[in-house]
């Protein structure tokens, strides 16, 4: 009788094609020796096997299953360019994983992430725990992207957009900000393409004392694009961040987020959308570490989903034992608008400290039939009474961003969705 | 305008029936008030009129300008010219009255084949509508109902009412919850629409109401059928004597 005794399983078909486009490309990637060093360890990881629902970080999305396919990358494939989010914003495009010439922006030291790699001068490449997955993924892959450095004082006027945009094949990219004390800046991350294809991306936000960030990601993707995204921060003494999120295409989606709100004082808001149609998986994980006094946060996120959508979000609210008088609030809701629509929710919090105000809720709900019969009575149709009630429901997380530009252009965005799934 | 033809009507999720051979006939022109004591079926009657879903008509027929209307939605039935002032209108957050407004209005102005209104021409015709209503503008960038007052939210009702023109207005005890200030200009709203070609069925618990607006004929509702019809005289009847008299004599 013969036994086989092996215990690597069998690669995925995905999880093969990551291990040939490593060896492939591996000699193009840029950066020096301690960013090589730091990619080979992270493929060697790769290449023990994606997680499965086994792994508790990713229960909900078995990256393994899901992931089922990887495209090579295609150095030949055409970008469009794309027009910013918010009116007049200076774009900062990676296309096809190459960043483009950046514009000049008084207050704002912009390096592309390449020359970075290859100066040694990325110092993030590490995975942030060994679930980290998405770090490790753009960390092996990553090509290029843009490190910001906003100085001391800088209250920047005009909007950034950072783009990392495709048309099919691979794409790795890595954005850094750092705002300098005192600073203000509003940052737009937009993630699109079109096609079959492996998108990453990783974005590194320090906040120091006193400085004011706001980052909107609108990630837009294809339904045949894998997105695995990390957005991480560290927000200093009385920093403020506003992280906005909406999801609204892909396959399969993974967007995490950890913010260490490391220091006193500081305030973190996390509002987002997920537009949820078709067969995408879209699951946002977000893991909040409130590690010092007197520091607030609230999290709120609204989502919709049709056809055979899933969404899942897992937040994670950790409070240290010095963390005293920390408030936080955390809140997930979501209106299912068809039977085989589904959502998975986790809500965790892990308290050390014993004077704080931590809280959560989580609501699945259809479409209010009181709602609906209301504004049919008064002629409006069922389809169009629906889209009122389901925009309205979307709304209310927008219009929380309270600056007029801002809100239109994301409503405008809600449209846009609606239009193509509504 | 109106005919109701033995209707019979039950709660759609546990059949109860609430409407048991009810006939009704408001010709154009008329203001018919239906009263009744509590629980005799006034409300599932708006109900059944406007087309919610949660009532199943079981037997007989409503018609509207002579064509059933058993077959359509509330919406379809709205743009035919049928409006029901609710009792307790809905609060509905993130949706601003004026939208809503907007959106109602051109709904129905394309179901008739009529354009669209703009934007300025829309706020013109809330603004004079809105005005004999003593309304504020502000009121209508708030979302639709919510915080608003028991005397705003019949307010409101009543705003929508002119700017839809509907031809068969149902008000479901539009009168509860309003002090007399409130009612005055409420029951001045709905005479400023009484018309030749305009019905309007009016449905309350007290007399009180209809000293404001003044029906041609008076309907005593009770477990779901009409018991006894007069004119105006019924209701100072039944505001004598109370319901247990006519009812008791009809059973």
């Amino acid at each position: 009788m013969n036994v086989h005794a092996t215990t690597t399983p069998t690669r995925t078909a995905a999880e093969q094609a990551l291990v040939d486009g490593f060896a492939a490309r591996v000699s193009d990637f840029p950066g020096d020796a301690a960013t090589v060093s730091a990619r080979d360890e992270a493929v060697e990881r790769l290449k023990a096997g994606l997680p499965t629902r086994k792994v508790e970080a990713w229960h909900y999305t078995d990256l393994r299953r899901l992931l089922a396919k990887v495209p090579p990358h295609d150095p030949t494939a055409g970008v469009e360019p794309l027009a910013p989010v918010l009116p007049d914003s200076a774009i900062l495009a990676v296309r096809n994983g190459i960043a483009e010439a950046a514009p000049a922006i008084e207050g704002i030291e912009i390096v592309r992430v390449a020359e970075a790699l290859a100066e040694g001068r990325m110092a993030s490449l590490a995975p942030l725990d060994g679930d980290d997955v998405v770090t490790r993924l753009n960390t092996a892959f990553v090509t290029d992207g843009f490190d910001l450095l906003v100085a001391e004082g800088q209250d920047i006027a005009t909007s950034l957009e950072l783009q990392n945009l495709h048309a099919g094949g691979q794409v790795h990219a890595r954005f850094g900000l750092k705002a300098g004390r005192g600073s203000t800046v509003t940052v737009v991350e937009r993630q699109a393409g079109t096609g079959e294809a492996l998108s990453s991306s990783v974005s590194e936000v320090t906040v120091e004392d006193d400085a004011s960030v706001r980052w909107l990601i609108v990630q837009e993707q294809d339904a045949g694009t894998s997105h695995m995204a990390q957005f991480r921060a560290r927000l200093g003494r009385n920093a403020r961040l506003t992280l906005f999120i909406m999801n609204a295409g892909g396959r399969l989606v993974r967007q995490e987020v950890r913010v260490d709100q490391s220091g006193e004082g500081s305030d973190f808001q996390l509002r987002g959308v997920n537009l949820l149609a078709g067969e995408g998986h879209t699951d946002v994980t977000m893991v909040l570490d409130h590690s010092a006094p007197h520091t607030t946060s609230t999290e709120l996120l609204r989502n919709v989903a049709t056809d055979r959508a899933h969404g899942v979000f897992q937040g994670q609210i950790r409070v240290d034992r010095i963390a005293q008088k920390t408030d936080a609030r955390m809140a997930c809701n979501t209106l299912l608008l068809s039977d085989d629509a589904e959502f998975s929710t986790k809500p965790e919090l892990e308290i050390f400290a014993d004077d704080v105000a931590c809280g959560h809720g989580a609501t699945v709900t259809e479409i209010d039939h009181d709602h609906l019969f209301y504004l049919m009575a008064r002629g409006v149709d069922e389809k169009t009474a629906r889209g009122l009630l389901v925009k309205a429901f979307l709304r209310e997380v927008v219009e929380e961003l309270d600056d007029e530009p801002v809100v239109e252009a994301l409503e405008a965005k809600l449209d846009q969705w609606f239009a193509e799934h509504g | 305008m109106l005919e109701i033809k033995n209707l019979h009507a039950r709660i759609a999720e546990d059949g109860t029936e609430i409407i048991r051979g009810l006939d009704l006939t408001v010709k154009a022109g008329e203001v018919a008030a239906i009263m009744g004591p509590n629980g005799s079926g006034k409300s599932t009657l708006s109900y059944v009129l406007a087309g919610r879903e949660d009532y199943e008509v079981t037997e007989g027929d409503i018609l509207y300008n002579g064509e059933s209307i058993l077959d359509l939605d509330p919406a379809e039935r709205s743009a035919r010219g049928i409006f029901l002032a609710f009792q307790y209108p809905m609060e509905i957050p993130g949706v601003a009255t004026m939208e809503f407004l907007k959106v109602a209005i051109n709904a129905q102005r394309r179901a008739r084949g009529e354009p669209e209104l703009k934007v300025p021409d829309l706020i013109k015709k809330v603004r004079e509508a809105s005005g004999s209503l003593d309304m504020d503008m502000a009121m209508l960038k708030r979302p639709l109902n919510v915080g608003f007052s028991g005397g705003e939210k019949k307010r409101a009702e009543i705003l929508q009412m002119k700017l839809l023109e509907p031809k068969l207005c149902v008000l479901d005890e539009t009168d509860s919850g309003l002090d007399i200030d409130a009612l005055k200009i409420v029951a001045d709203g709905v005479n400023a629409l009484r018309s030749p070609d305009r019905a309007f069925v009016v449905i309350t618990h007290y007399q009180r109401l209809l000293e404001h607006i003044v029906p041609d004929t008076v309907h005593v509702l009770s477990r779901g059928r009409i018991v006894k019809s007069g004119d105006k005289s019924l209701a100072l009847e039944l505001e004598r004597g109370g319901y247990a008299g006519i009812v008791g004599e009809a059973a």
